[in-house]
């Protein structure tokens, strides 16, 4: 909590946050980066595989392999979350199953999956990009200024 | 097999840069994996992203900041075609594999499946 909210608080309120902070159970950092190196890493390996087999074996080019390398890696994310096996492993790895393209796939099913109670509207269409939708929001929104800086240094001759 | 060990290396650095951001920062996972876009999509920017993918293939390819450099470079492929407009027919070309597959399997599994407890 910043200060500029602190000091809106009551004295008592000070103290008992004071008191819940010392209480706060403290993260395992370290343990928790060798986790998520660990397990990112070897989703990453995964990865690295399914590409050379489209590449080697299936005589994709350098460049299509990318496409069905990140189709057989969402499918296979969806596939786990469906019978609830990434979500143990997320318990687990943290970051480490969170920032491959895979978490980004497990969120959208999971919160597909999750809200289907609500109908398939409102619930499973709705909800399906609670997560997800922050990532493409703000990655496509950032990727357009990016590339209308350089669109236009390149059209002004400065690059 | 030299390949699979940067991979390795670098894909597992990602994650834990992931993490820093949400045990150090106590940034949300949704915080951390926009924080992690909008990084990507700037390295591709400065155009430091291709380099980390030649060296480091999957590793640099398969996390989330892979997504930012994706959106980046389509919208530049077409836009030095067609200029400015091609930013936006181009921004979502090369990710809509991706995208297109998220939507397409997680509809899937809602309709053949019920939540675990």
């Amino acid at each position: 909590m910043s200060n500029k909210q602190k000091k809106k608080l009551t004295p008592v309120q000070q103290q008992y946050h004071s008191f819940a902070k010392e209480r706060e159970p403290r993260r395992p950092v370290l343990a928790n980066c060798l986790r998520a190196f660990l397990v990112g890493g070897l989703i990453c390996i995964l990865g690295q595989g399914i590409f050379d087999f489209f590449r080697y074996v299936l005589d994709f080019s350098e460049k299509a392999a990318i496409n069905p390398m990140v189709v057989t890696l969402i499918f296979l994310a969806i596939i786990l979350t469906v019978y609830g096996v990434y979500d143990k492993m997320a318990q687990w790895a943290g970051a480490g199953t969170a920032v491959p393209i895979t978490g980004f796939a497990n969120a959208m099913a999971a919160a597909a999956i999750e809200h289907r109670t609500e109908g398939f509207v409102l619930g499973v269409g709705g909800k399906m990009f609670k997560l997800a939708g922050a990532v493409i929001v703000f990655g496509v929104f950032s990727a357009f200024i990016v590339a209308l800086l350089k669109t236009t240094l390149a059209m002004l001759g400065v690059i | 097999m030299e390949d699979y060990f940067w991979a390795f290396v670098v894909g597992g650095l990602i994650c834990v840069i992931g993490q820093l951001l949400l045990d150090i920062g106590k940034f949300t996972p949704a915080h951390t994996m926009s924080i992690l876009v909008v990084t990507g999509a700037v390295l591709e920017g400065l155009g430091l992203y291709e380099p980390l993918l030649d060296f480091a293939g999957a590793g640099a390819g398969v996390p989330i900041t892979s997504f930012g450099h994706a959106l980046v470079q389509g919208a530049m492929i077409e836009a030095e075609k067609t200029g400015i407009i091609g930013i936006f027919t181009g921004l979502l070309e090369t990710t809509s594999a991706g995208i297109a597959a998220a939507i397409i399997f997680s509809f899937m599994a809602a309709l053949f499946f019920k939540p675990k407890e």
